[in-house]
């Protein structure tokens, strides 16, 4: 019998930080006081927070434990669609805590942080030569926040035109921080159909496009994992009516050195940096969405913007009809710390990222095409959309797959995402993943996909080993319990 | 999720293509959620209502109701003025699943136009939207 | 390359099973006019040794401790972090997870930051925080969004002794909304002088931050009860130095309706300024308009306790157009560093190091007091406060950043009104003799 990935372990309890500690126990070294103390002011003094006392090796515990709770890229293949989740190379860790970097206060004179400003300045003239763009901002704190700028920079734009404008397309497959962005600045949101080849027609969207409305937001390659390849028509009809196109890059992963996302028509493009260029996601965050736009957008770009004179490097306020600012200084540097690192470390060789990507989706395409269902039966780019339409018969949906991938030593896809194909299955393997554990990762689901067939009892309880299994997210929303 | 033959369909009051139910008692109309429609949202934690003395037009929106990955409008099948709300909902949301013709119930309205109730659908008529 | 781990026959087999000749096949489907011409214009790649000296040499060209002495604040704070928190936060299951959205195998992250947000709950005197935002700035925007959203008012009032580069943000976020601004201005004494304050029942909110961008601690207790005149406008508490809560009256209990700031103090490096940590905390009749995620608590099928990700139809994924926020990625692993700088100091801890932040910045500013330079205002601070310094002191900064000293961080910038007027800053970070050193060449 073939060894499974996913096995059951040593793994601890461990209760709440509150319920361990003793008053009086430091896990902190204080450091040595040096000044008199000074009363604090009688009506302005409070109590302190109700803490509890730990010592060093009561955190330490805690903590170790709770990362073994966890499944991490380093743990195993996380093939989560749209997520990329790539290997987070060690190398950038190391550039990121250099003490340089790591101590550095935002508003050091510019004589003496030179070699943030050029990192920053590197790194703006990276992003813009993968993506074909002209002028890049690396301020925003993450991709949604890319696509706020964005849509400000939209507003701003057709302001300066003396026409605002107060809708936005946005395609059926868009992820949905696409419409929410668009709200903030309150565009209303107008769906677009995409067709039977998962795309976007000219069609839909000419119908839909009108003097009143700001533009398009576009995920190219879509959520589908498909190229969008009406996308130059498209962007000529919205620009014919004086609107613009948005790029959500979020998919950029499939297309480096491949597509030039600057001739698609795209206006304005945001990145993820925690995707495509191996930052780590940390559990949650924080990513850092830059925005790569066209030199007739760039004087809308956020503040400060860096720039490079004879005596160096110096950040500049100098752009009158610039949006503002969406960052109180200048976005997650760290994170643009680890995306220069990694841009640095594989050079040209980006384009094979995107190659290997591609190729890998492909091929568990098609070797799971004839085990579930694939409701778009073509190439695919870096990632590739199932359905549960074959296992419904035997009353297992895509959770329960989901969830039984856990047994089997794999991080679930993306599930019931996008919402035009019902129990959606979006796997996205990325470059890093090796031809032997695809393979694992293949057999497994074809493995699963029997166990659907002949036990599907065993799906139903999945999954059998991590510490918890199916937790109650009804209760937790009726009886929300958010603090102790 | 039931087949529709598994749901329950009251004669006793009408339907809209929403899945509202709608029931007259002396110009006052109750509304909540037909079986199929809490049956489809699946296990409801959470549902947003309007004020005693809020007014709304037929067909517009009137609150929602949510689960745990799911936000649902709530249209009203007849316009009014709200003269009640079911308060016990705030508490025990899972009323709507587990009784939502009776229990379940969202909102009264007091019925501006009859004829709009006239045009809702009977229990036959809603049953063929159903299976059709 | 290490990072690629396929081989020519790797490639070759996979070819064949998708059935295209190469690796270009693979596009085929992709319009020629779409595609890029010439190879990525990208400096060659780097080996793992020369990256290093590369990064090297680029961190050596800042100027940061111990080489350099910076007495600056103003939203980005030098704090010791512990080797512990450092380590536990480099293991990998923590860092290299996703947002916990598959709640059986992300349990670390879900009761990590579940008790995250209970400790900072209990650090504002507040009753429930989200997952975090992504700084104080875009925390205090959304904060404000978030009060026009529940009181239906279209207009804020916003102290001008928040830090400006927050009210700068701010004014960003509510440019293309059409709802108003309102500023308030502050007393010489350094605090918001909310005396103006006439149209409370047009505002949303009133925001206030404290300690102050001067470094001046408001009386939140006299902030919130002049706004709960009005029984609906809600009262904004922001902060930049959440330390300042281990000593000092927490908003919550000073009537704060949300409490919101910049957590970077917590264990996360100033890193010129990001990743930071947005906390951000309400009353919890307002948690159904909150932006962020939220960890809930809850049981398995089996009865055991685990945490989840919950009340996820405020957000975007769900919500979309109509959701509290459009915040998707957060800053996770900061709040994860938060929570295990909180635990490692405790509550004895986080009160002796509070107060002796107090201290530092107490006893340098009567240093500056006794060598005969004026505080520029008399409400009492925390860990930084202002100096209004004799003209030209622009030259003796100049000459003190050759000497490895930024002396405090000029005001002329931000407040054309306090031209002479200087920020700065002693945390624990600053020795006596350090200190002294600063006044020494100050007063030359």
């Amino acid at each position: 019998m073939k060894e499974l990935t996913g096995t059951t372990g040593h793994i601890f309890n461990e209760p709440l930080l509150w319920e361990k500690g003793s008053t009086g126990r430091i896990g902190f070294s204080l450091p040595r006081r040096d000044v008199d103390p000074v009363p604090v002011a009688k009506e302005l003094a409070g109590n302190g927070p109700d803490f509890p006392d730990l010592s060093e090796l009561d955190v330490v515990r805690h903590f170790t434990r709770l990362s073994q709770w966890n499944f991490g890229v380093d743990s195993g293949m996380y093939p989560l669609g749209s997520c990329t989740m790539k290997y987070n190379p060690k190398t950038n860790e190391r550039q990121a805590a250099l003490p340089g970097f790591a101590g550095a206060h935002p508003l050091l004179p510019a004589t003496l942080s030179q070699g943030a400003l050029k990192l920053l300045f590197d790194l703006e003239q990276y992003l813009g030569e993968i993506t074909g763009f002209p002028a890049v901002s690396l301020q925003p704190a993450a991709g949604s926040q890319g696509e706020l700028t964005g849509m400000l920079i939209f507003h701003a734009y057709h302001q300066s035109k003396g026409r605002p404008r107060s809708k936005i397309l946005i395609p059926d497959t868009a992820h949905g921080t696409n419409p929410a962005s668009g709200a903030l600045c309150g565009f209303k949101a107008i769906p677009v159909k995409s067709n039977e080849q998962g795309v976007l027609s000219p069609e839909a969207v000419a119908e839909l496009m009108d003097d009143d409305t700001t533009g398009i937001m576009v995920t190219n390659p879509n959520t589908l994992g498909l190229f969008e390849d009406n996308i130059k028509n498209i962007a000529k009809i919205v620009h014919d009516r004086g609107g613009l196109v948005y790029g959500d890059g979020a998919n950029m992963n499939a297309a480096m050195g491949i597509v030039n996302m600057a001739n698609t028509g795209v206006d304005v493009l945001h990145l993820n940096l925690h995707k495509t260029f191996s930052t780590p996601h940390g559990g949650g965050g924080p990513g850092s969405g830059p925005v790569c736009v066209t030199r007739e957008l760039a004087k809308f770009l956020p503040v400060p913007r860096v720039v490079k004179n004879k005596d160096g490097y110096a950040l500049s306020e100098d752009y009158p009809e610039s949006v503002g600012k969406v960052h109180a200084f200048y976005g997650n540097f760290s994170v643009l710390i680890k995306a220069y690192s990694y841009i640095l470390s594989m050079g040209p060789d980006l384009k094979k990222a995107s190659q290997y990507a591609v190729l890998n989706a492909n091929y568990i395409r098609e070797n799971l095409k004839g085990v579930f269902h694939l409701p778009y039966d073509r190439p695919c780019m870096h990632e590739c959309v199932f359905t549960d339409e074959h296992q419904q018969k035997f009353k297992v949906a895509t959770l329960d797959i989901a969830k039984r991938l856990m047994d089997y030593g794999f991080h679930p896809p993306t599930v019931y995402f996008p919402l035009v194909v019902s129990g959606a299955i979006m796997i996205e393997p990325t470059e890093s993943e090796s031809r032997e554990t695809i393979d694992q990762f293949i057999d497994a689901m074809i493995s699963i996909a029997r166990e659907a067939q002949e036990q599907p009892e065993l799906l139903h309880a999945a999954p059998h080993n991590p510490k918890v299994q199916r937790l109650d997210e009804t209760l937790a929303a009726r009886t929300p319990c958010l603090t102790d | 999720m039931k087949e529709v033959s598994e749901l329950n369909f009251p004669d006793d009051r009408r339907y809209s293509d929403d899945h509202e139910w709608a029931k007259q008692v002396d110009g006052v109309v109750r509304v909540g959620i037909s079986d199929y429609a809490q049956n489809q949202l699946g296990d409801i934690v959470f549902v947003e209502l309007p004020d005693v003395g809020d007014t709304f037009e037929k067909g517009q929106e009137f609150g929602t109701v949510e689960s745990v990955k799911a936000v649902s409008e709530l249209y009203m099948p007849v316009g009014g003025e709200i003269t009640a709300v079911n308060q016990a909902l705030e508490d025990a949301p899972e009323q709507v699943n587990n009784d939502p013709y009776s229990g379940g119930w969202m909102v009264d309205v007091r019925l501006q136009d009859p004829a709009e109730y006239g045009e809702l659908k009977d229990q036959k008529a809603y049953l063929d939207m159903l299976k059709g | 390359m290490r990072y690629l781990p396929q081989t020519p026959e790797d490639i070759d087999k996979m070819l064949q099973v998708v059935g295209v000749d190469n690796l270009e096949g693979l596009f085929s489907g992709i319009p020629e006019d779409c595609r890029r011409k010439e190879d990525l214009n990208l400096p060659e790649p780097l080996t793992e040794w020369e990256l290093n000296r590369r990064m090297d040499a680029m961190a050596g060209a800042m100027a940061v401790a111990p080489e350099y002495r910076v007495f600056m604040g103003a939203g980005s704070y030098s704090h010791y972090i512990p080797e512990a928190v450092r380590q536990l936060l480099n293991r990998s299951e923590v860092y290299t997870a996703y947002t916990p959205y598959q709640p059986e195998i992300s349990q670390g992250t879900l009761q990590a930051i579940y008790e995250y947000q209970t400790l900072v709950t209990r650090l504002l005197g507040m009753e429930v925080a989200n997952a975090s935002m992504y700084d104080g700035a875009s925390s205090l925007a959304e904060a404000l969004l978030m009060a026009i959203r529940i009181t239906r008012r279209k207009k804020v009032a916003v102290s001008t002794a928040i830090h400006p580069l927050y009210r700068r943000v701010v004014q960003t976020y509510f440019a293309p909304t059409g709802y108003e601004i309102k500023e308030i201005p502050f007393l010489p004494d350094g605090r918001t002088d909310l005396s103006g304050l006439k149209d409370l029942e047009e505002l949303a909110a009133v925001a206030v931050q404290s300690p102050n961008f001067f470094g001046c601690i408001e009386d939140l207790k006299a902030v919130g009860d002049r706004v709960h005149a009005d029984d609906k406008a809600l009262f904004i508490a922001a902060f930049t130095e959440p330390l300042a809560y281990g000593v000092l009256k927490r908003p919550g209990d000073c009537g704060a309706d949300i409490a919101c700031g910049e957590g970077q103090s917590f264990g996360i490096p100033q890193s010129f300024g990001g990743p930071g940590l947005g906390m951000f905390t309400a009353q919890k009749k307002y948690v159904r308009n909150m932006p962020g995620r939220l960890i809930g608590k809850t049981v398995d099928r089996d009865g055991r306790p685990g945490f989840v990700l919950t009340l996820a139809t405020r957000e975007q994924h769900i919500r979309r157009e109509r959701a509290t926020s459009n915040i998707c990625s957060n800053q996770g692993l900061c709040a994860t560093a938060a929570v295990m700088y909180m635990a490692s100091l405790g509550g004895t801890g986080i009160r002796e190091l509070a107060k002796l932040n107090h201290d530092k910045a107490a006893y340098l500013k009567s240093a500056f007091q006794n060598a005969g330079l004026t505080i520029a205002f008399e409400s009492p601070v925390f860990n930084e406060f202002t100096v209004k310094l004799p003209a030209g002191f622009k030259d003796t900064h100049a000459r003190l950043l050759k000497k490895k000293i930024v002396a405090g961080l000029p005001l002329a910038p931000y407040y054309p009104e306090l031209a002479e007027h200087y920020l700065f800053c002693a945390t624990e970070t600053a020795t006596r003799e350090d200190m002294d050193a600063l006044i020494e060449e100050v007063t030359k």
